[in-house]
C-alpha cells in the first residue's frame, strides 16, 4: 500500500527541507521525498493543501500514569492524546506505581504500549530504586528491556554522591540522565512561584533558587563525570544562564522547557485555579523572557510537554492540596507556534525542538522524514484557529490552564508507522 | 438603620483586595450604626430574621467564630457551627462536598476559615450563597482589617495621612495583608517591621515601606499594630529564639515612646505577652486591644447585613 502526501509544505530539519514536496509512504516507512507535484503514482493520496507536513513530534517528558494511576491516564488514552497532538513518540516517566525501576515494569509498559498504544512509547527508568534516592537501579537490565534514559522525575536526587554515581554509571550505556532539579528543602510546602504574587495570594512560594541550585550542582557533576545530563522542565532565568554558560564551556548538557513556562506568568494564578499549579511553578514575566531567549539562542534544546494528567476530583481542591501538573500533549504544538508568531524562533527551529533534537538526545531513529525512516508524520494547518476545550481532549486529564484560549495550529492528520489518523 | 440605598456589588466578602474605597467606607459607616445598637439595653435587631449563618471553621478559633456567631444572633439570624479539623476532611469528605451540603441544608451565609489560601474563592465559585472569609491561610482576614480600620477611625477621625506600623510575622499573617490593602487604599502610610526571615517576597510592591529595625519603623507613627507570633516559627528556623525576638522586636514601653504621644497600640489577638508585646504596653493607656474586640462585633454585623441585602 503506497500513500502519497501532496500539496503540503514539507519541513524537515534533518534534511534542511522547507518547501513544497510530495512524500511517498510505503507500508510503515517513508519511501521518498519528491519535488512538489513530482511524486509517483500511489494507491491513495492525502491532500495537505495549506498544511505543514513535518516529522511526527517526539515528547521527552510524558506521564502516562500506567501502571498504578489509571484513573488519571492510561497508556491507551495518553498515547491517543499524544497522537492527536501530533506526537508519534513519547518518553514516559517512571513515577508510576510500582515505579519503573525493574525490567518487569518496563516490559509491562512496552507490552501494553504495543497492544493498546496509539504511538511509540519509550520508557524512562528510574535512577534509584523506588525513586527513593538511595541506591541505583539496574541500568543495564532496564536499558536492555527498553529504557532510553534514566530519571527520578517528580523528585530530585538529593544525595549528590548518588547523582554522581548515576551519571558515571550511565556512561556504560551512553544514555542521558534526566534531572528534575529541585532543592526540596528550599521548595518545601511551596505551591507557586515565590514573589509578590505569592505574597498577595498568601500562598507559600518556591524561589527560583530551589531549581537553580540543583541545576548548578548537576552541571558541575556532569563536568566531573563527563557524562550526558539532560535538565528537565527549565523554568527560571537563572537556570537558563547556568546552562548557557555550561554549554559555552563544552559541558555535555541539554535542556528542555515546557509550553507553560513560555506561555504564562505567575499573575495568571490570581484566580487560584488549581490547573495552574505545576512543579516547577509558573514563574514571572522576567523568567518567561529568559526562557524565550534560551529557546532562541539554543540554550534550551527541546520543548517537552511534561504532560501530567490528573483526575478532576484531585484538582478540584484547596490550592495547597491539589497535585501539581498540566495535561499538555494536546496543546503543546499550538502553544509552540505562538513563539513563531512572536518571532522568538522560526518554524523549522520549533519543529526541530519538538522532534529531531529530542530524538537525538535519546538516540532513536525518529524526528526525520528521510527516505527509509519510519512513516511518522504530522500534518498541521498552522493558520487554522481553535478554542482549547478540555472536554474534547483524548487525555483523561482535563487539567489545562489554557481552557478557552484561542490558538492557531490544528493537527489535521497524524501518521504513525504508516497508519493514518484523521482528526475532524 | 438609616442606610436606605445599600449598594454592595458582590455576594461575598473574600478579601479587602477586591473592595473599593467606597465599599470600605460603606461597611464602616454601617458598623457605626450597629455600634449604637450594641450599646443599647436590648441588643437585638431583626434584619436577618429567618436567615441562617453557617460558621465553617477548619482552624481552631474562639474569638472570630464567637464574634461572627454573636453578630449573626444580634441580627436575629440562626447560627450553626461546623468545626472541622482539617485532618478528617483530608481523609474523608472533600471541601466541595462539605460546602454543598451546607448549602443544601439551607444556609444563606457561609463564614469560612481555612488554613489554605484561596478556599473562600473556591467556595464562592461553587456556591450561590454568600461567602464571608474569616481567614484563609496567609492570604486575608478582611473583617479583622475592617474592625481595625473602624477602631482607628473612631479615635483618629480619619485614615488618610496616618502613619501605621505593622510589626511582626508579616510573611505568615493574613491580618497584615488585609490591613495593608485596607490602609493603603484609604491613604495611610504603612510601614512593615520584621526580621528579614519573616518579610514576604515583593512586599514593597504593595506600596508599603519596610523596616528591619523596630526603632526606625515605629518612629513618629500614629498607630502601631503588633501581630501574633506563631510560636512554631522558632522550630521552623525563622528565629533563633522567642527571647531574642522580644529583645529585637518586642513592643516595650521604652520603644513606644518613639511613636507619637497619642499613638494607638493594637493587636488582633490572641497575644503572646512577653513575645511580641510587653504586658505594660498591652494593658497600658494607649492600648485599644479590647475595644478592637467590641468593634469586631459591629463590623461583622455590618458585613452580614450588607451582604444580606444583595438579591440572590
Amino acid at each position: 500500500m503506497r500513500t502519497l502526501i501532496i500539496n503540503g509544505r514539507v519541513i524537515d530539519p534533518s534534511q534542511e527541507i522547507d518547501g513544497q514536496r510530495d512524500i511517498l509512504i510505503e507500508g510503515a516507512h517513508i519511501q521518498g521525498i519528491y519535488p512538489g507535484g513530482k511524486g509517483p503514482k500511489a494507491d491513495n493520496t492525502i491532500d495537505a493543501s495549506g498544511c505543514i507536513v513535518i516529522p511526527g513530534l517526539v515528547d521527552l517528558h510524558t506521564h502516562l500514569r500506567e501502571p498504578g494511576f489509571e484513573h488519571k491516564e492510561t497508556i491507551a488514552t495518553g498515547t491517543m492524546a499524544a497522537l492527536k497532538g501530533g506526537f508519534t513518540s513519547v518518553c514516559c516517566m517512571p513515577n508510576t506505581d510500582p515505579v519503573n525501576d525493574t525490567e518487569a515494569v518496563t516490559e509491562y509498559i512496552i507490552e501494553k504500549a504495543f497492544k493498546e498504544g496509539a504511538c511509540a512509547v519509550y520508557p524512562v527508568g528510574s535512577i534509584t530504586k523506588g525513586q527513593k534516592g538511595e541506591s541505583l537501579t539496574e541500568f543495564g537490565a532496564l536499558r536492555k528491556s527498553g529504557c532510553i534514559a534514566f530519571s527520578d522525575d517528580g523528585k530530585p536526587v538529593t544525595d549528590s554522591l548518588i547523582m554522581r554515581r548515576a551519571l558515571e554509571y550511565s556512561k556504560i550505556f551512553d544514555v542521558p540522565v534526566i534531572s528534575h532539579c529541585e532543592d526540596p528543602q528550599l521548595s518545601r510546602g511551596g505551591a507557586m512561584n515565590e514573589g509578590v504574587m505569592s505574597t498577595t495570594l498568601g500562598l507559600r512560594g518556591i524561589p527560583n533558587a530551589a531549581e537553580e541550585i540543583m541545576v548548578a550542582r548537576d552541571i558541575f557533576l556532569c563536568e566531573l563525570t563527563w557524562s550526558r545530563l539532560h535538565i528537565a522542565h527549565v523554568s527560571t532565568a537563572g537556570s537558563v544562564r547556568l546552562i548557557r554558560e555550561a554549554k559555552a564551556n563544552g559541558i555535555n548538557v541539554t535542556a528542555e522547557t515546557c509550553p507553560h513556562y513560555f506561555s504564562l506568568n505567575d499573575h495568571a494564578l490570581e484566580s487560584y485555579n488549581t490547573n495552574l499549579k505545576v512543579n516547577p511553578p509558573i514563574r514571572t514575566e522576567k523568567d518567561v523572557e529568559a526562557i524565550k531567549q534560551g529557546l532562541k539562542d539554543g540554550t534550551i534544546d527541546v520543548i517537552a510537554t511534561d504532560h501530567a494528567p490528573h483526575h478532576a476530583d484531585e484538582k478540584n481542591r484547596e490550592f495547597d492540596a491539589a497535585p501539581p501538573g498540566i495535561s499538555g500533549l494536546e496543546t503543546a504544538f499550538a502553544l509552540g507556534l505562538q513563539l513563531v508568531d512572536q518571532g522568538v524562533i522560526d518554524l523549522k527551529q520549533l519543529i526541530a525542538k519538538m522532534s529531531l533534537t529530542p530524538s537525538k538526545i535519546i538516540k532513536i531513529k525518529k524526528g526525520t522524514l528521510n527516505a527509509g525512516a519510519d512513516a511518522d508524520i504530522a500534518i498541521i494547518d498552522p493558520e487554522k484557529k481553535f478554542t482549547v476545550d478540555p472536554a474534547r481532549f483524548s487525555s483523561k486529564g482535563k487539567n489545562t490552564p489554557f481552557k478557552g484560549w484561542q490558538l492557531k495550529g490544528t493537527v489535521e492528520k497524524t501518521v504513525f508507522m504508516g497508519k493514518i489518523s484523521e482528526w475532524a | 438603620m438609616d442606610n436606605k440605598n445599600i449598594t454592595f456589588k458582590s455576594k461575598d466578602l473574600l478579601g479587602i483586595k477586591d473592595l473599593s474605597q467606597e465599599e470600605i467606607s460603606l461597611i464602616l459607616d454601617t458598623a457605626s450604626g450597629f455600634k449604637d445598637v450594641l450599646e443599647r439595653d436590648i441588643k437585638k435587631v431583626p434584619p436577618l430574621r429567618g436567615k441562617t449563618v453557617a460558621n465553617l471553621f477548619f482552624e481552631p478559633s474562639t474569638r472570630t467564630r464567637t464574634s461572627f456567631e454573636l453578630a449573626a444572633k444580634r441580627l436575629s439570624a440562626d447560627v450553626v457551627n461546623f468545626s472541622v479539623p482539617t485532618s478528617s476532611v483530608v481523609k474523608g469528605e472533600t471541601l466541595k462536598d462539605t460546602a454543598l451540603t451546607i448549602q443544601a441544608l439551607g444556609a444563606d451565609f457561609v463564614v469560612i476559615r481555612h488554613s489554605s489560601s484561596g478556599v473562600p474563592h473556591m467556595l464562592s465559585k461553587i456556591l450561590d450563597i454568600s461567602i464571608i472569609n474569616a481567614g484563609d491561610g496567609a492570604n486575608e482576614h478582611p473583617t479583622q482589617a475592617l474592625l481595625d480600620l473602624f477602631t482607628i477611625r473612631s479615635h483618629k477621625k480619619k485614615i488618610e495621612g496616618l502613619s501605621v506600623a505593622i510589626i511582626g510575622d508579616i510573611a505568615h499573617s493574613r491580618v497584615a495583608l488585609s490591613n495593608i490593602y485596607a490602609l493603603t487604599r484609604l491613604g495611610a502610610e504603612v510601614r512593615v517591621v520584621c526580621p528579614p526571615t519573616l518579610m514576604p517576597a515583593g512586599i514593597g510592591e504593595l506600596g508599603v515601606k519596610t523596616f528591619g529595625s523596630i526603632e526606625e519603623g515605629i518612629k513618629d507613627t500614629d498607630v502601631i499594630m503588633t501581630l501574633r507570633l506563631q510560636l512554631e516559627r522558632q522550630s521552623k528556623g525563622f528565629l533563633p529564639s522567642l527571647e531574642e525576638y522580644f529583645t529585637l522586636y518586642g513592643l516595650t514601653a521604652g520603644r513606644l515612646k518613639l511613636a507619637k504621644k497619642d499613638a494607638m497600640v493594637m493587636h488582633p489577638g490572641p497575644m503572646n505577652r512577653g513575645v511580641e508585646i510587653s504586658s505594660e504596653v498591652a494593658d497600658g493607656p494607649q492600648s485599644v486591644i479590647l475595644e478592637q474586640v467590641t468593634n469586631g462585633l459591629a463590623v461583622r454585623m455590618a458585613v452580614l447585613y450588607l451582604l444580606g441585602g444583595v438579591k440572590k
